[in-house]
């Protein structure tokens, strides 16, 4: 694509703008020429925007009758070499579970934004929740892993859309990228990189050299990629297959290899996917763990409560999935108590409980009907915990 | 300097619209950091509608307005909810039209924002007058940057409708902040 056209597209260098037009800006900047959706509040403006931006640089938006449709058009599309994303809400990152599956176990490269709204069902749409935690990890079928970022600011959403076309190009792997309605909707100073301050990385490509396997891979776990038209002969299914793309769903050998392998492409790079910000990781008793808007308030909390006397630090979760269990873990060594603020009933307490396999406590903080934390309530969680401590 | 800033009203009035023009005026043009929300009913013309800017010299964490460091209204209803949820030195502006009570606080800021505009040709620039007001009123934005801001965010056809709102509001709050009230 015209990097030129692109950023004529996006206007002004700085801007002052909403998270959801954040994350498209950021779709463009990656070089995302195919965009198929379904309006839904609270990530209309996603669509809206790609519908807007896309046309301006050559692109492909498509509006689909459906949130089904709307992945499977994704997964058509990225194998003519497309880079696709789709945007939506929790009832329609529900209809997107099957394909989704679809894309992982064909290989597909694609990002998935979750502006997520409270449910379960319809719920609370103009409201920000952080209910889709769990399902994003298990909602499609099968055994699988998925990668997944939570930015907490207008300029992470952009920036880590970039990420998350990188590493779905990297891995050959849907990427799901979750915000919430409250940060889709708020607005910040938004800097736009420059071309020298991007990285983009794009699939692997299969160099023309013999025979081209579809799925034979090299260490790195990832295939080579050759797009529908390049005169290459690709059968994709999602059935189990073999290295030619043809289905042997019988062969326990086969299905073994093929499953591990697409894990394994995943968790063998962890430490090129995880990230993660610390404070006062060296010197505190109480930790708290949280990730997306929530992380903003405790922020705040932290410089409070450690004005206040109680040594408190903060690690926060940029990386949801794959779940970074070591560095939970690590800091499970070092505290007395963690506390896990989070805008749901309880969903990434459960990793974390586990990554901390009781060496010390851990305290909920659960808030849910669409509004964020307050700061008094974290500090008065913190305190309580402080006390319980002594 | 932590401001919080809240702006209320009803749908159609472009509660909404002056927020992000406040908070552009601060985060691109005087270079500080903002950081604007807003809700409003499912039916947005009419209904209640409410936007927040926090405008700081450092990184905002917690997006949301608690105790308002300054509060806009220009419904009934809107200051009704939100008067109380103002710090005691907070400032308030209301329009005094539309705001109609018998025990508005003493230190409210009465801008008649509507008929000004109506003055000018149309209703629809009240919020610009606001605006207006508010940063001579307040100085929490540079005259500057809410000029450029605004020229930025309103079609240009009607540039000059706004600028002459903006300019009464301006003229507006400078009146009523050297005549004390407050």
């Amino acid at each position: 694509m015209d990097r030129a056209l692109i950023r004529r597209a996006l206007g002004d260098k700085v801007q002052f703008i909403q998270g959801d037009d954040a994350c498209a800006y950021g779709a463009l900047l990656a070089g995302c020429n195919f965009f198929a959706g379904y309006p839904i509040t609270p990530a209309t403006e996603v669509a809206e925007q790609m519908s807007i931006l896309l046309p301006l640089v050559g692109g492909c938006y498509i509006q689909m009758e459906d949130e089904i449709a709307s992945m499977g058009a994704l997964v058509g599309a990225s194998w003519t070499g497309a880079k696709t994303m789709t945007s939506t809400s929790g009832p329609g990152f529900s209809l997107m579970q099957e394909n989704l599956g679809y894309a992982i176990m064909t290989e597909t490269p694609c990002v998935v934004v979750n502006v997520q709204r409270s449910g379960p069902s319809t719920g609370q749409p103009t409201m920000g929740a952080y209910g889709d935690m769990m399902q994003a990890r298990w909602g499609t079928h099968g055994d699988h892993e998925i990668i997944m970022l939570c930015p907490a600011s207008i300029q992470e959403s952009l920036d880590l859309t970039i990420v998350a076309f990188n590493l779905s190009e990297q891995f050959r792997t849907p990427v799901l990228l979750f915000i919430d309605g409250e940060l889709g909707h708020m607005r910040e100073r938004l800097v736009i990189p420059d071309e020298d301050e991007l990285e983009l990385v794009e699939r692997p490509m299969f160099n023309g050299q013999g025979k081209y396997l579809p799925f034979a891979t090299d260490a790195s776990l990832v295939p080579t990629f050759a797009p529908f038209g390049s005169g290459h002969r690709t059968y994709v299914t999602g059935l189990t297959h073999n290295e030619q793309g043809l289905p042997r769903s019988s062969s326990a050998e086969i299905h073994d290899k093929l499953v591990r392998r697409l894990a394994d492409k995943i968790n063998n790079h962890r430490d090129q996917i995880i990230r993660y910000e610390e404070f006062y990781a060296d010197d505190c008793d109480i930790a708290i763990i949280t990730y997306g808007i929530t992380a903003r308030t405790c922020r705040d909390v932290v410089e409070q409560a450690r004005s206040k006397g109680i040594k408190v630090g903060m690690l926060r979760l940029i990386t949801i999935w794959p779940f970074p269990d070591d560095t939970v873990a690590r800091w499970s060594e070092c505290v007395q108590a963690i506390l896990v603020p989070e805008m749901n009933l309880g969903q990434m307490i459960h990793p974390i409980r586990e990554a901390v396999a009781g060496r010390c406590k851990v305290a909920p903080l659960f808030r849910i009907g669409g509004e964020i934390h307050t700061p008094v309530e974290i500090l008065t969680a913190l305190e309580e915990l402080q006390c319980q401590l002594c | 300097m932590r401001q919080e800033i809240r702006i209320c009203g009803f749908g159609g009035q472009g509660v909404i619209t002056a927020s992000v023009i406040l908070g552009k005026a601060a985060a691109v043009y005087d270079n500080l950091i903002a950081c604007q929300s807003q809700s409003y009913g499912p039916e947005a013309r009419g209904g209640a509608a409410r936007a927040e800017v926090i405008i700081d010299d450092k990184p905002i964490g917690c997006p949301g307005v608690h105790v308002a460091d300054i509060l806009i209204a220009m419904s009934i209803e809107a200051f009704t909810r939100y008067g109380r949820d103002v710090k005691p030195d907070g400032t308030i502006i209301i329009d005094p039209d539309l705001v109609v009570i018998p025990d508005l606080p003493e230190r409210a800021y009465p801008i008649p924002a509507t008929r000004i505009a109506e003055n000018l040709g149309n209703t629809v620039v009240a919020n610009i007058v606001m605006l207006g007001a508010v940063t001579a009123i307040t100085g929490v934005v540079s005259e500057e940057a809410i000029h450029a801001s605004t020229i930025k965010s309103v079609p240009a056809r009607f540039k000059e409708l706004n600028e002459r709102a903006l300019a009464a509001g301006i003229a507006a709050g400078h009146e009523l902040k050297g005549l004390g009230r407050g």
